[in-house]
């Protein structure tokens, strides 16, 4: 088996008339981090959708594990769930249900274990992210930092073998964020599973990451380890890094002359 | 919330719905005083039952003794066929005579019990020999316009 | 001219496949819930709990409403009756009202607002917030785990629902006509007894009171479900729940009264 835990080869994906990606090539081993970053609408999203079978390549292979997620059907593309984790941005917690259900549901739903191994195990969750005393709480009595943990911990209750994060720091304070950070790697180290982290938040990923994809306008505009970005002499990249205001995406949307929208002669 | 609390709430719910359904059959409705396992069947053929429908009351001296079960069409004898489902607690003489009746001027129909002096008894199945159809208000003003007319005649004819 | 002609000619068009397309979607999602139903009845509590949150919170509303209008049928019959001189035919008019007519559909009505709004709003929200999207990525079928259990709690609950306002109507024109009135309590209750019949009034109430809360219930699943994952849509959605399943009650109130009652 090879050690490319994901293979995408020539991807494409249309979505009505707009090519939303074009000829996507990215490859993950197992125990990586890859970040995926870019300016928003640039299509990481979709790309992350991709990965977890919401949506379906137009053209060319996504491999998850060996598998062509585009032609899965609906059973097999849920057995190949059971063992991937996605962590939405604003965490997606169930708001029924208290965080130890939220951690317990995935265990309740594909497994018969007995009452006290589940607690155990939800524990053993909760205990990975730092919120054991917390699992009386519901959702609504978390912060947006402590909520994001939680359902971490929801996703990895399975032990899967790939965590897709979109957006994980989005809304975080920095404490959180460089708690999110350090777990994202932590748990990627010990368990052994691949992250797929979509994000623009430079400086935070750049710290914890393996390789980085930079996508613009639906194709990778670059490529790279953290230190060989950080080096990057490329305009998008520089501009993106240093968040600088103008570059090759530029401050202002398209638009005709100035001079003309303001009546003035030319 | 607590499941034990939710299952609770739940059990009340349910068993005051099904409460409900039964008062509205037992007191509202009339599933409480007929007891169709306690009845038995008297046919009875009619020239004309006039409104008369399924489940009206069968009374004898004002007093509901049955209900009208099923009302058919004999295509022999064109003439109607009223199952009757009587009560047990009431038998009647064989020679009990039915006839169709309106409760007020105009309420439903029901049809009326009059016990004969027979000395053998009624039994499931049996039929009622003596009948009187429904009075039919058109035959009624037809006949009233009719002996009017036929008078009228009359007069006409003796003043000449 | 004729451009606008053609242009309003065509937007009906437009609308119309667009109606029909959308209960087209409808009614495979209807068929999804079917299908899907089995894992809410092997694990019965997830259907209980779905009860308790559309039967047992609305029970207030639907006790109370009965109450009263059973109290203002027993009061405007009386009215009427009484200058007919057939006041004991109350309890008829009374109960029969409630359990053909009032009984269901005011109780369906009042359930779609109550209950079906809340549905709506909440599997809308959850579809904002990616609950349902962290669902399927979990590998669990959001319409087994999260849509069937809600259709057959609230699918069981309307009848009783209906039921109960019944129940509590026929008590609110007792208590006006008899208690306070003066009607004759034996004519009241044996009038009454002979004009309702099980099967003709009260199965067929009960019939009525199950086809509303599928109705109410899949249009409220349907709209959260489909909206879009915005606070405006969620709520756009919420209104149309309520309107849509309201003229769907009285429609088909229209539908089975025509097949129920016909001339019997």
């Amino acid at each position: 088996m090879s050690d490319n835990f994901i293979e995408i080869r020539d991807l494409s994906f249309t979505y009505g008339q707009r090519m939303v990606l074009k000829g996507i090539n990215l490859t993950a081993h197992r125990g990586q981090v890859i970040a995926i970053m870019g300016n928003s609408g640039c299509g990481k999203t979709t790309l992350l959708r991709l990965m977890g079978g919401a949506l379906k390549p137009s053209s060319g292979n996504l491999l998850v594990d060996g598998i062509d997620m585009g032609l899965l059907d609906q059973d097999g593309l849920y057995q190949l769930r059971r063992r991937m984790g996605m962590l939405f941005q604003f965490g997606a917690l169930f708001t029924d249900m208290s965080v130890f259900e939220n951690v317990a549901f995935q265990l309740r739903e594909h497994t018969d274990l007995p009452e006290e191994m589940i607690r155990d195990l939800v524990f053993m969750k909760l205990n990975a992210v730092g919120l054991r005393g917390a699992h009386d709480l519901m959702p609504s009595e978390l912060s947006g930092g402590m909520a994001r943990r939680v359902a971490l911990a929801r996703s990895i209750a399975l032990d899967p073998m790939l965590i897709l994060y979109d957006e994980p720091f989005a809304g975080l304070d920095p404490i959180s964020l460089g708690v999110t950070g350090n777990l994202i790697r932590r748990l990627t180290d010990t368990l052994g599973m691949t992250s797929i982290v979509v994000t623009h938040d430079v400086q935070e990923s750049l710290k914890m990451v393996d390789y980085v994809y930079f996508v613009s306008e639906g194709v990778i505009e670059a490529q790279g380890t953290p230190a060989e970005i950080k080096a990057s002499h490329l305009p998008y990249v520089h501009q993106f890094v240093h968040g600088e205001e103008n570059g090759p995406v530029p401050f202002h949307y398209p638009a005709s002359s100035y001079a003309e929208d303001l009546g003035l002669p030319a | 919330m607590q499941r034990a609390t939710i299952d609770l709430w739940v059990g009340i719910f349910v068993v005051a719905g099904i409460v409900a359904i039964l008062f509205l059959a037992l007191k509202v409705g009339n599933l409480g005083g007929y007891d169709s396992s306690e009845t038995y069947a008297v046919k009875a053929s009619f020239d004309n039952i006039g409104g008369l429908k399924a489940r009206a009351p069968v009374k004898s001296a004002g007093v509901v003794v049955g209900r009208v079960a099923e009302i058919g069409f004999d295509p022999k004898t064109y003439e109607a066929t009223v199952t009757l489902s009587l009560n047990t607690h009431y038998p009647f003489p064989k020679d009990t005579s039915a006839s169709i009746m309106t409760s007020g001027l105009l309420g439903e129909q029901y049809i009326a019990l009059d016990a004969g002096g027979s000395e053998k008894m009624l039994a499931n199945g049996d039929a009622l020999k003596i009948t009187q159809g429904a009075v039919v208000l058109e035959n009624l003003i037809g006949q009233f316009l009719y002996n009017k007319s036929d008078s009228a005649a009359e007069k006409g004819n003796a003043a000449e | 001219m004729m451009d606008t002609l053609l242009e309003s000619v065509r937007g009906i068009g437009r609308r119309t496949v667009d109606r029909v397309w959308r209960m087209g979607v409808a009614a495979h999602f209807f068929l999804l819930v079917l299908l899907h139903s089995g894992t809410s009845f092997r694990r019965f509590h997830l259907i209980v709990r779905e009860i308790f949150t559309a039967g047992v919170l609305s029970l207030i509303i639907i006790l109370v409403s009965g109450l009263f209008v059973g109290m203002v049928l027993g009061l405007q019959g009386y009215e009427t009756l009484q200058t007919y001189g057939s006041e004991e035919a109350l309890g008829v008019l009374v109960s029969l009202s409630l359990v053909r007519e009032l009984g269901p559909v005011v109780a369906a009505l009042l359930f779609a607002s109550r209950a079906g709004s809340a549905i709506t709003a909440e599997i809308g929200l959850m579809k904002a917030t990616e609950q349902i999207a962290a669902m399927e990525m979990m590998a669990v079928d959001p319409i087994a785990r999260v849509i069937a259990p809600r259709f057959w709690g609230a699918v069981i609950s309307m009848p009783l629902l209906a039921a109960l306002f019944s129940a509590m109507g026929v008590l609110g024109g007792y208590l006006v006509g008899v208690v306070l009135i003066g009607v004759d309590e034996g004519s009241f209750w044996s009038q009454m007894q002979a004009a309702v019949d099980f099967k003709e009034d009260i199965l067929n109430g009960v019939i009525k009171s199950v086809v509303f809360g599928i109705a109410v219930t899949i249009i409220a699943l349907f709209e959260g479900y489909d909206a879009p994952p915005t606070a405006e849509g969620v709520s756009r959605a919420t209104t149309r729940t309520v309107v849509t399943s309201s003229l769907a009650i009285l429609g088909l109130d229209f539908v089975l009264t025509a097949f129920m009652f016909r001339g019997v």
